[in-house]
C-alpha cells in the first residue's frame, strides 16, 4: 500500500472506489447506483469546468470570507514552554466551520442537476447549518437529517438552520445521534433520488461523497500554504499539523497539500474523540484499533462487536460522535502517513478552558481535542518546532455544554 | 441439477399464479417465535425470505428497521439466525429459505465462513442489499459453487444497458424493486406500470424468475398477480408490531394474514 505522489490523494482509488486496495467502495443499494454515477459524471465534468472553479472562487472570496486567519497563539506558545503554537482559524469562515466548502459545492452540484431538493446529515449541526445557509441561497428546498440527542445538546446550530428556512428531521433510531442521521438521510434519498441531490457532511459514504468532500476542504490547506510561505518565507521545517477527527473531512482539508512532504517535516497527528475519561465507550477507530468494517457505504475502521453490530460511540463532541472514519484516513494509518491519537473528553475542556483562558479565540469542543493534544506535546518540542491547530469550529454552539462542565461560559 | 427455488416456481406456474414470498426478521421477537412465525406460515408460502437482522439498516423503512431492533435487542446473532433456519428446514414440508440482510454482516463474519454455514444450515439463497453488481460477481460465483443462488437486484433507476448485464450474470431468480423507496414505503407507483416495467425485464430474458418486492400489501398484491412471484415484508413486521402491542400471539396473526395474501393470488 502506497500513496502516490502528485495525485490529490481522494483521486487515488481504483474503479470500484477503494483506497489502498481494502478501504472505501461504494456498498449501496442498486437503486443509487444510478443517482451515484450520475453524480460521479457531473462532479467529474464540473471540477474541470472553467466557470464552475469561478463560481466557486467567487463564493470563498465574497462568501465564505477567503482566506481565514492564521495566526500565533503567543501566549499558550509561551505557556507550554517548547514549540511555537500557531492555529489556522478555519472558524472564521462564514457559519463557523469547515462544514462551508462542502455544502457550497453540494449547492452547486445540485443546481447543475436540476435539481430543487437538497438534504444532508448533521452531527453538531455545522454541516447542517452550512447546508441550510446555502439552501437558502441557492434557493433549494433542504431537509437536515439529525439525531435527537444531537438537537438536544447543539441548539444554536438548531436555532440556525431553522431561521435559515431548512427542516430538521429528527432521527429517533439506534443512540440517537450522527450514525443513526446518516443512515437516515440514506434512506431518504433512496426513496427521493429522483429528485433531491443528497450531500455527505464529512469525507464518508460512497466514493464520490469522499470524492466532492475532500476536493471541497483542500480550500485549507490551499490557503495554509500561502500563509506559510508568508510567515516562514517556506515550509518550516518540523511542522506538525494537528487536526481533530470524526469523519475527517476538516483533516483532509487541513493536510492535503502537505501529503507529498516527508513525514519527517511535516507530521500530521490527527485526533480522534476518546470519550469519557472513566468509560469504555470511544468514538476512535483508528487511534483505539477497530477492526475494518462496512459502514454507510464504505469500508473503513470502525467500532463494532464481533457480529458486526455497530457499537455505540461516546463523546462529548457530537461532531466526532461516529463509529466509523473517512477510508482516506485509514489509507493515511496503513501507510503510516498520518499518525492517530485521541483525547478524552475531560482532556478536550481543559484545553479549552486553557485556550480561552489565555487566548482570544474559542474553539469549539472538536478542535478543543485537537489543542489537547498541542498542549501535551508541546512542553517537549523546542522553538524550532512548529505546531499548527486547525481551529475548525467555534465554541458557540458547545455554551450548554461547557457551561455545564466548566460552570461557565462566556464568548 | 434443479435448485429448490426454481421448482417452487415451477410449481407455482403450473397452478397459474405467481409465488408467495414471505419476509420476516429471524429472532423478532425471540429466536422461538420467530422459528414458530415460519413454520406457522411455510403452509401458505412458497418461499421464506429471512432478514439477518443489522442496526445501520441504509435501505429498510420503519417496520423492518423495527422488527430488526427488536431481534438484536434479544441479543440474535448470527451463529441464531443459521441455527433457526437449520431447525425449520428439519420439517418435511420446508420452503426454499433465502437469507436477506447488509453486507457488513457477511464482511465481519467472514465470506466463506458465511456462504459455507448458509450450506450447512439449508439455505438456498441470499440477498445482500447493499453488494450491488459489478461488485458482487465474485461472491456471487462463491454462491453458485456452493448452490446457493445469489439473487440480483434490479430497480426502477437501473438503466436497460445495466439490466442486461446483470440479469446475464444472475442466477435462477432476480428481485425487481418496485419503486424508489427504502421497504415498507407507501406504494407510490400503480401496480400497471410496475408491472410494465416487470415486463421490460421479462423480455430480456424469460426463463430467470423475477419477483417484485417493496411496498406490497393485501390490497395491491391482487393487481400484481401476473408475475412469478411477490414479495410481502414490511406489512408482517408490521403485523407482529402491532400483536406484540396488544399482547396477542403474532404467531396465529401471521398465519391468518400469510392465507389471506395467498388467497388472492390463486
Ligand atoms: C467544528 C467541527 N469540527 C470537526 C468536525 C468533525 O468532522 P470532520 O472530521 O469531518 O471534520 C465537525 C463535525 O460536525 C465539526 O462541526
Amino acid at each position: 500500500m502506497k500513496i502516490k505522489k502528485g495525485i490529490p490523494l481522494i483521486d487515488q482509488h481504483d474503479k470500484n472506489g477503494f483506497y489502498g486496495g481494502k478501504f472505501g467502495g461504494n456498498y449501496v443499494a442498486e437503486t443509487l447506483k444510478k443517482p451515484i454515477e450520475d453524480l460521479e459524471k457531473l462532479f467529474k465534468k464540473s471540477r474541470n469546468d472553467k466557470n464552475f472553479l469561478k463560481e466557486r472562487d467567487n463564493l470563498y472570496e465574497n462568501y465564505v470570507g477567503r482566506p481565514t486567519r492564521f495566526i500565533k497563539l503567543q501566549n499558550l506558545s509561551n505557556h507550554l514552554g517548547g514549540a511555537q503554537i500557531y492555529a489556522k482559524m478555519v472558524s472564521d469562515a462564514n457559519g463557523g466551520a469547515h462544514k462551508i466548502y462542502n455544502a457550497i459545492t453540494h449547492a452547486m452540484l445540485c443546481k447543475r442537476a436540476k435539481k430543487k431538493y437538497i438534504c444532508t446529515d448533521t452531527g453538531a449541526g455545522y454541516n447542517g447549518k452550512m447546508f441550510s445557509m446555502v439552501a437558502k441561497k441557492f434557493s433549494l428546498g433542504c431537509k437536515v437529517f439529525m439525531g435527537i440527542r444531537d438537537i438536544e445538546r447543539q441548539k444554536p446550530n438548531c436555532d440556525a438552520i431553522r431561521r435559515n428556512g431548512a427542516e430538521i428531521i429528527p432521527v429517533t433510531s439506534g443512540s440517537k445521534t450522527l450514525v443513526d442521521a446518516v443512515s437516515e438521510c440514506i434512506r431518504y434519498w433512496v426513496s427521493n433520488c429522483d429528485k433531491v441531490h443528497m450531500g455527505i457532511g464529512s469525507l464518508v459514504g460512497p466514493n464520490i461523497f469522499v470524492k466532492i468532500c475532500g476536493w471541497s476542504t483542500a480550500q485549507i490547506s490551499r490557503e495554509l500554504k500561502v500563509q506559510l510561505e508568508e510567515e516562514f518565507g517556506e515550509i518550516p521545517s518540523k511542522l506538525k499539523l494537528i487536526n481533530c477527527v470524526g469523519g475527517g473531512s476538516s483533516a483532509y482539508g487541513f493536510w492535503s497539500e502537505f501529503i507529498d512532504y516527508n513525514k519527517n517535516q511535516v507530521e500530521l497527528i490527527g485526533v480522534e474523540a476518546g470519550g469519557p475519561k472513566n468509560s469504555k465507550l470511544h468514538a476512535a477507530p483508528l487511534s483505539k484499533n477497530s477492526k475494518i468494517g462496512v459502514l454507510h457505504g464504505a469500508a473503513a475502521y470502525c467500532i463494532q462487536d464481533s457480529d458486526g453490530q455497530i457499537n455505540k460511540t461516546e463523546s462529548i463532541s457530537s461532531g466526532l460522535d461516529y463509529p466509523s472514519v473517512s477510508p482516506i484516513h485509514c489509507f493515511l494509518k496503513d501507510t503510516g502517513r498520518a499518525k492517530y491519537t485521541y483525547a478524552t473528553d475531560e482532556e478536550a475542556l481543559d484545553a479549552f478552558k486553557l485556550v480561552t483562558e489565555l487566548e482570544d479565540i474559542s474553539p469549539s469542543l472538536e478542535p478543543a481535542h485537537a489543542f489537547a493534544i498541542a498542549k501535551k506535546i508541546s512542553p517537549k518540542l523546542n522553538s524550532s518546532d512548529v505546531i499548527i491547530i486547525n481551529s475548525c469550529g467555534d465554541s458557540l454552539k458547545d455554551k450548554d455544554i461547557i457551561k455545564k462542565r466548566l460552570g461557565n461560559y462566556s464568548r | 441439477m434443479k435448485s429448490q427455488i426454481s421448482s417452487v416456481f415451477n410449481e407455482c406456474k403450473k397452478e397459474n399464479r405467481p409465488a408467495l414470498l414471505t419476509y420476516t426478521v429471524a429472532g423478532d421477537n425471540s429466536k422461538k417465535k420467530s422459528l414458530e412465525i415460519l413454520k406457522s406460515i411455510s403452509g401458505y408460502a412458497d418461499i421464506l425470505e429471512i432478514g439477518f437482522p443489522h442496526n445501520a439498516p441504509t435501505a429498510d423503512g420503519p417496520q423492518i428497521q423495527n422488527s430488526s431492533y427488536r431481534a438484536l435487542k434479544k441479543g440474535i446473532k448470527l451463529k441464531d439466525v443459521f441455527q433457526i433456519v437449520k431447525e425449520y428446514k428439519k420439517n418435511k414440508n420446508a420452503k426454499p429459505c433465502i437469507l436477506m440482510g447488509y453486507y457488513q454482516m457477511v464482511y465481519r463474519y467472514g465470506e466463506k465462513k458465511f456462504i459455507r454455514k448458509c450450506k450447512q444450515a439449508g439455505v438456498n439463497g441470499l440477498i445482500i442489499v447493499d453488494l450491488p453488481w459489478p461488485e458482487n460477481k465474485a461472491f456471487a460465483r462463491s454462491c453458485k459453487k456452493n448452490s446457493i443462488t445469489f439473487i440480483q437486484l434490479l430497480s426502477p433507476t437501473t438503466s436497460k444497458e445495466r439490466m442486461k448485464k446483470i440479469i446475464a450474470s444472475s442466477h435462477d431468480m432476480i428481485y425487481y424493486i418496485s419503486m424508489l423507496s427504502t421497504t415498507g414505503g407507501k406504494l407510490k407507483v400503480s401496480p400497471r406500470k410496475i408491472l410494465e416495467n416487470y415486463n421490460k425485464i421479462k423480455k430480456i430474458n424469460k426463463s430467470k424468475n423475477l419477483v417484485i418486492g417493496f411496498g406490497i400489501t393485501n390490497k395491491t398484491i391482487g393487481a400484481l398477480k401476473k408475475s412469478d412471484g411477490l414479495v410481502v415484508g414490511s406489512l408482517l413486521c408490521k403485523e407482529i408490531e402491532k400483536s406484540l402491542k396488544k399482547r396477542q400471539n403474532p404467531v396465529i396473526k401471521l398465519n391468518k394474514m400469510v392465507k389471506e395474501l395467498r388467497k388472492k393470488i390463486s
